[in-house]
């Protein structure tokens, strides 16, 4: 295939990256490109080339693209497209800082007039409709989608070529001000503006001398048996993890043959914790059977509205979830095991990345882990800003170097996952019970209930006063969850399972437990519990719900592409009392929409988008969607 | 130099070729009655064989389904959601309603939302689905027609920024005319990645265009959206063959349309061979008033289906050589091109 490429050079820093990035990961001498058939085998190197080139410049340029091009052999257009897919890489030219400043559920009312600061500081967002100028000088600002902060809102991600992310949460005036002035100081304004935007580089050190952000709150109501160690062990010690029990599991599973792995993870009743709580062992037991080549990836791209407890995990206590796929990979006979993370955790990702090569160092992965003969690598793939990406066929696609869209389905990723191959997906906290099932099955069977032993990690923010990551034994109450977060009076409403769940009445008793979620016709999700305190947040949050749809939906299918824009302009009208018709006429309206939705949809967001709107109908009936002042800058309707 | 002699009593007589295997039957029920597939045939080609007409938008023969209209979705026994019958293979068992409620809803729906988002106009198998599901072109807004109100270019993508020109957001955007072969007017554009197939994985393998952006802004697009003639494509027109609703189209019908003379009732397609090369590639020249406004090439044609070269496609100008006078400033009305 013949490349047609433009003639200009990228630059150093482009080059550079591409280097660092690449070269690692193009070495054949590490037995990848032996180890995986494909069809183009360089291909799956272009997300971590666009990070590359991201990081290197803020932007992703056409030199720089046209290079990665070159070195991965991948058409220049097809290249673009998946470049333009993925919210962290701007194919237009921007500063190379930017503040990632998140206006979603939990964020929302207090990031208001923080976005406002931005404004008159900085300009327009420069994501907004042509016209805008691209702002002067090294700083940017966009509005983002939850950035999994929720439990600190309001949240913030910074993001510097030449440097690296860091999160800030949470955020404050004077934080933004500071930025603001380092970056921008007032007597150079003048002249930053005068000068290119894209050439003024920020000064150096400048994620170094933010503030850390406090740890999260974690709080285990009844055994500990997934969060333990968080706060206690140094995450980025293997020793202090083996001290505090790391790497038992691992000890046990290899001590016997992988089927009797799964025998226990069946016993334990383990079902997937990332929302559609699919049963695990059966999920294994497909993917250990199938002949040749398979592979275990972990989904932490965790992007759900109001969810944060995979990166609680995974900042603080990465060697749990790096031992948990090990074990997994053992039991699923899989020699390689990928964990594609969301781009916007950089902790995270340190803390894995750090684990990772120092199991490796240790021999706890590689040709031979622990001396048993059973060989594994981890492979670390970020994901770039795309909710969809946290769909398992999408996942498979962006790892692949693909636009992250969903396959149909048949054929399961059981059968034809990852190149092509059978492949188990699973979510972080999924994979997190392996620990205790395997160190500890009494107490892991004793915990909760009798159809659904051990725990659940719940993520309360909103309207609590200590928001935080809760683990509570299977079977407890919503209520007794919102009085241990230090909510007295029950709010006007609670969202359970984030953007894809749905709303239940503030005081409503319901058990946490799947067969509790069925009997009370709510969906649990990913374990999103978001207070509100008023119906007109309600309604507040439904349109913020539909606009995070039309913003993440992937465009492939008409009625997710185009259905969720004219569920939010639907809601825009009826909230800004300009019904088209009556009220009526709008609530049918929205019923032969959610029916499309549910029944012509490729996949689960399309098929959830209109989910929680029409809790909130049935709830709280249809007047709530005229409810609340719009706060929503980015309305569908004018 | 010997000359070699052959005669038929030298040539051994050709291999006989083992039949292909035969692929297993399948038993299923369609819309209550009782058929047989083949294995590894779609619910589609099932559909199909038994007469059923399944509405279809990104559906093509000669490409890879991609299910992503949603059109030709129906109801399969067992299953939660309706699926789509272009891509799902059948099994022993299935049952299926073709046309039942829930995929008339469905359909309706489908059709109702692309009609508010693009400019249905030019698809020409529009009309007959809108009448059989009773769409309603205004249900989620007006319909999208031509109109020069958004004659802009579309702004560079922001996946994860919906920021609409209007309410309802619809595809309209400025016509790109950069090059003397084909027109695209994404205002059309339904998204069906037919042209991303045809110019792919599944005919041409040039790749000069992808879809590009993510959601509601996703359009169709060369490397930073720049002209073709700066891109990769190479004109075969592949995607102008695949298109169904005249998003790309032909430089000369657009010229034609545009000024109102379009008119398949004083048009005739002409049948011949391309004279370009050895391949001989079927082409379908349609004809208006004397002058070749477009061509075709059958899309079931075994070895080239349906496509063309740049040559076989757009290499048409040298029939109407000689047949009217020179443009003025041009040579002698008495002299010929040959």
């Amino acid at each position: 295939m013949e490349l047609t490429l433009p003639a200009g050079p990228a630059s150093e820093a482009e080059l550079a990256a591409l280097d660092e990035a690449l070269s690692p990961l193009l070495d054949l001498s590490r037995g990848e490109g032996r180890a995986h058939s494909s069809a183009h085998p360089k291909r799956r190197h272009l997300l971590a080339g666009l990070h590359a080139l991201r990081r290197a410049r803020g932007y992703i340029s056409a030199a720089g693209l046209a290079e990665l091009c070159r070195r991965l052999e991948v058409p220049y257009a097809d290249a673009y497209g998946v470049a333009s897919f993925y919210a962290l890489f701007p194919t237009t030219p921007r500063p190379p800082a930017t503040i990632h400043l998140c206006d979603d559920l939990a964020c929302a009312a207090r990031a208001a007039p923080l976005a406002k600061l931005l404004r008159a500081r900085l300009g327009e967002d420069p994501s907004a409709p042509v016209g805008e100028a691209s702002p002067p000088g090294p700083l940017a600002w966009a509005a983002s989608p939850c950035l999994g902060r929720c439990e600190a809102a309001p949240a913030a991600l910074l993001t510097v070529a030449g440097e690296g992310d860091a999160a800030l949460a949470p955020v404050s005036e004077a934080d933004l001000v500071a930025l603001c002035e380092r970056l921008v100081p007032p007597p150079s304004r003048e002249a930053a503006t005068a000068t290119s935007a894209t050439n003024g580089a920020p000064p150096p050190g400048l994620l170094g001398a933010l503030a850390s952000p406090a740890p999260p709150r974690v709080v285990a109501l009844g055994p500990a048996l997934l969060t333990a160690r968080i706060g206690v062990v140094d995450p980025e010690s293997l020793a202090d993890y083996r001290r505090h029990g790391g790497y038992e599991a691992l000890r046990l599973a290899l001590q016997r043959p992988p089927d009797a792995t799964i025998a226990a993870v069946r016993a334990a009743k383990l079902t997937g914790r990332g929302g559609a709580g699919f049963p695990t062992a059966a999920k294994w037991e497909a993917v250990a059977r199938a002949p040749g080549e398979h592979y275990l990836v972990c989904n932490a791209d965790e992007s759900e509205p109001g969810t944060f407890k995979d990166r609680v995990l995974a900042e603080g206590d990465p060697f749990s979830i790096l031992e948990a796929i090990t074990i997994a990979a053992y039991a699923l006979r899989a020699q390689h095991a990928y964990v594609y993370l969301r781009g916007e955790y950089p902790l995270a990702r340190a803390r894995l990345g750090t684990a990772i090569e120092a199991a490796r160092a240790a021999g706890l992965l590689g040709s031979d882990v622990a001396g048993s003969g059973f060989a594994l690598e981890v492979h670390l793939v970020s994901g770039a800003g795309a909710y969809i990406c946290g769909e398992e066929t999408a996942l498979l696609n962006s790892i692949e170097g693909f636009r992250g869209e969903p396959r149909a389905k048949p054929p399961f990723p059981t059968e034809v996952g990852l190149f092509a191959r059978p492949t188990a997906i699973n979510n972080v906290e999924t994979l997190a019970n392996l620990l205790p099932i395997l160190t500890d099955p009494a107490t892991y069977l004793a915990t909760g209930t009798e159809a659904s032993p051990g725990t659940r990690a719940y993520c309360l923010s909103g309207a609590i006063p200590r928001p935080g990551l809760y683990e509570v034994a299977q079977g407890t109450t919503l209520q007794a969850l919102l009085r241990a977060a230090g909510v007295e009076e029950p709010p006007a409403a609670v969202l359970l399972g984030g953007a894809a769940g749905g709303f239940v009445r503030g005081d409503a008793e319901i058990a946490l437990s799947a067969e509790g979620a069925r009997a009370a016709s709510v969906s649990l999700g990913s374990g999103v519990v978001l207070a509100l305190a008023s119906t007109e947040d309600v309604a507040e949050a439904c349109r913020r719900i539909a606009r995070f749809f039309v913003e993440e939906s992937c465009g492939q299918c008409v009625p997710c592409r185009v259905g969720t824009v004219r569920q939010a302009e639907l809601l825009s009208r009826v909230g800004a009392d300009r019904p088209l018709g009556s009220l009526a006429d709008e609530l049918t309206r929205f019923a032969e929409l959610a029916e499309v939705l549910r029944d012509a949809s490729i996949c689960g967001l399309g098929q959830t988008a209109p989910a929680a709107i029409a809790s909130a109908i049935a709830t709280f009936g249809p007047e709530i969607l005229r409810g609340g002042g719009s706060r929503n800058e980015h309305e569908g309707a004018r | 130099m010997t000359l070699v002699h052959w005669s038929v009593e030298h040539h051994p007589p050709p291999p006989v070729l083992p039949d292909p295997p035969e692929r297993a039957p399948v038993p299923l029920t369609l819309d209550g009655v009782s058929v047989e597939g083949r294995e590894g045939e779609t619910i589609l080609d099932v559909a199909r064989a038994a007469g059923i007409d399944v509405p279809v938008a990104c559906y093509a023969e000669n490409l890879t389904p991609v299910n992503a209209c949603r059109l030709c979705v129906v109801e399969l026994e067992g299953a939660r959601t309706l699926v789509p019958a272009c891509a799902r293979r059948i099994e022993a068992g299935m049952v299926i309603q073709t046309d039942s409620p829930r995929v008339a809803a469905a359909r309706k729906a489908v059709l109702e939302l692309l009609a508010s988002s693009a400019d249905l106009s030019a698809w020409d198998a529009f009309p007959g689905y809108a009448a059989r599901y009773g769409v309603d072109v205004s249900r989620f807004g007006e319909a999208v027609t031509a109109s020069d109100d958004d004659a802009s270019p579309l702004p560079p993508p922001t996946p994860g920024h919906h920021h609409p020109r209007s309410s309802p957001a619809t595809a309209r955007q400025a016509v790109k005319v950069d090059n003397d072969c084909y027109v695209r007017d994404y205002s059309r554009c339904i998204l069906c990645y037919r042209c991303v197939e045809a110019c792919g994985d599944d005919a041409q393998a040039t790749y000069a265009i992808s879809a590009a952006g993510r959601g509601f802004a996703t359009r169709i697009s060369t490397e930073f959206d720049v002209a073709l003639p700066d891109s990769a494509c190479v004109y075969c027109g592949n995607c102008v063959g695949v298109c169904p609703t005249g998003a790309l189209m032909f430089a000369s019908e657009a010229k034609l349309r545009s000024a109102g003379e379009w008119d398949p009732a004083r048009q005739h397609t002409t049948e011949t061979i391309c004279p370009y090369c050895g391949v001989g590639c079927e082409l379908g020249l349609v004809v208006q008033d004397d002058r070749i406004v477009k061509v075709t090439s059958p899309a079931d044609h075994s070895v080239t289906k349906g496509n063309l070269c740049v040559k076989g496609r757009f290499g048409f100008d040298f029939v109407h050589a000689g047949r009217e006078p020179p443009p003025r400033g041009a040579r002698g009305a008495g002299e010929r091109e040959g």
